[in-house]
């Protein structure tokens, strides 16, 4: 019987790719695999915003899409537009905007928070319709089916998945273990 | 591996069948008048998803996922298989309301047989066990995982043996 060990750590690293927001050598980084119509993504992005503001530079976050279309009907298009909004120097703006908006990811409503990001909406309208950024969705989903994860959110600290709890206290104190570990006080 | 006598009068093993057993075959319906066998796929990879029941939200979380790997499965040539005790009507209903598009399987009567055979049913529950098996092409079970009840398992286990299959019989 294979059994799987312990720790879950992700397949692919942190890398030139992906969106991150903190300092590269921060000790502790977060990362997430959302969905912009995943409910329990939608919590957990206030949590995060929360904990950055906690533990400053001392974190890094870290956003892969995890759409599951299915399911969530508007997923696979706000993670493109987010791509689309990314490619033109504006993702976490969009991500953020995204997350706020659960409720009204519609194509049109897209479009209407590219405008308001200030995005050429025609180039985004584009990205959009040529699905432009669908592989890359793509590879972010299954670097995530490979490392373990196993729904929406699902969240590693420096690579290994965390299989807690994400309300504040739990996620804060899992990072602040990271921290000291990686500070050599344990 | 330790065998127990059930109520079906013959010993099954209690643990779940492990890499390089034959996968007993079995024929189950997966609609009010259409029968799925597993020696249908021989010749492609088959995955066995054991799971207790429709509509609890694991599970429905770990369909989900699988429903949307269903394209990487195929990559592998790979077959999805569903399987829990409910009845063909209840998986009718579940399937639709998630939109899977594979096929959920009725271990419905004799109640959890195919799970029996396979050391992946839980009689004091009488539910699947969340087991999981990858069969080659032959039949033979080539990797197996039962993840306890309340945790989806994801998929990662499912591609790294799709893999290593198919790397294995590219090399033949």
């Amino acid at each position: 019987m294979t059994r799987r060990s312990r720790a879950t750590r992700s397949d692919v690293p942190v890398g030139d790719r992906d969106h991150t927001q903190g300092p590269a050598t921060a000790p502790a980084t977060l990362m997430e695999y959302g969905d912009f119509e995943c409910p329990y993504c939608g919590e957990a992005y206030s949590i995060v915003k929360d904990i950055q503001r906690r533990l400053g530079s001392r974190l890094r976050f870290v956003f892969r899409h995890f759409p599951l279309a299915t399911i969530h009907p508007h997923a696979e298009y706000a993670a493109e537009a987010a791509e689309a909004a990314g490619a033109q120097g504006k993702f976490w703006e969009m991500h953020d905007v995204l997350y706020e908006n659960q409720e009204a990811l519609d194509v049109v409503y897209l479009v209407r928070y590219a405008t308001a990001l200030d995005l050429d909406t025609s180039r985004f309208i584009d990205d959009l319709d040529r699905h432009t950024h669908a592989a890359r969705v793509r590879e972010d989903f299954l670097s995530g089916a490979r490392g373990g994860v196993n729904g929406t959110p699902t969240f590693f600290i420096n690579g290994v998945r965390h299989d807690g709890s994400y309300d504040f206290d739990t996620l804060l104190g899992a990072l602040e273990g990271a921290i000291g570990r990686q500070n050599g006080v344990d | 591996m330790s065998t127990q006598n059930t109520s079906f009068g013959f010993a099954h093993p209690t643990e779940a069948l492990a890499p390089d057993t034959p996968a007993p075959d079995f024929r189950l319906p997966s609609t009010p008048d259409q029968f799925v066998a597993l020696s249908e796929f021989r010749g492609r990879p088959v995955i066995l998803a054991f799971y207790p029941a429709d509509w609890s939200p694991v599970c429905g979380d770990e369909m989900a996922l699988f429903n949307e790997l269903l394209p990487e499965f195929h990559r592998f040539r790979a077959e999805l298989l569903g399987i829990s005790v409910d009845g063909v009507w209840c998986h009718l209903a579940f399937a639709k309301d998630r939109k899977l598009r594979f096929p959920l399987l009725a271990d419905f009567e004799p109640k959890g047989a195919v799970a029996h055979t396979y050391g992946a049913y839980r009689p004091h529950e009488g539910i699947c066990e969340r087991a999981l098996f990858v069969i080659d092409s032959a039949g033979t079970i080539r990797w197996s995982y039962v993840s306890p009840i309340g945790v989806n398992p994801g998929a990662d286990g499912i591609l790294a043996a799709l893999e290593s299959l198919s790397t294995q019989e590219a090399s033949k």
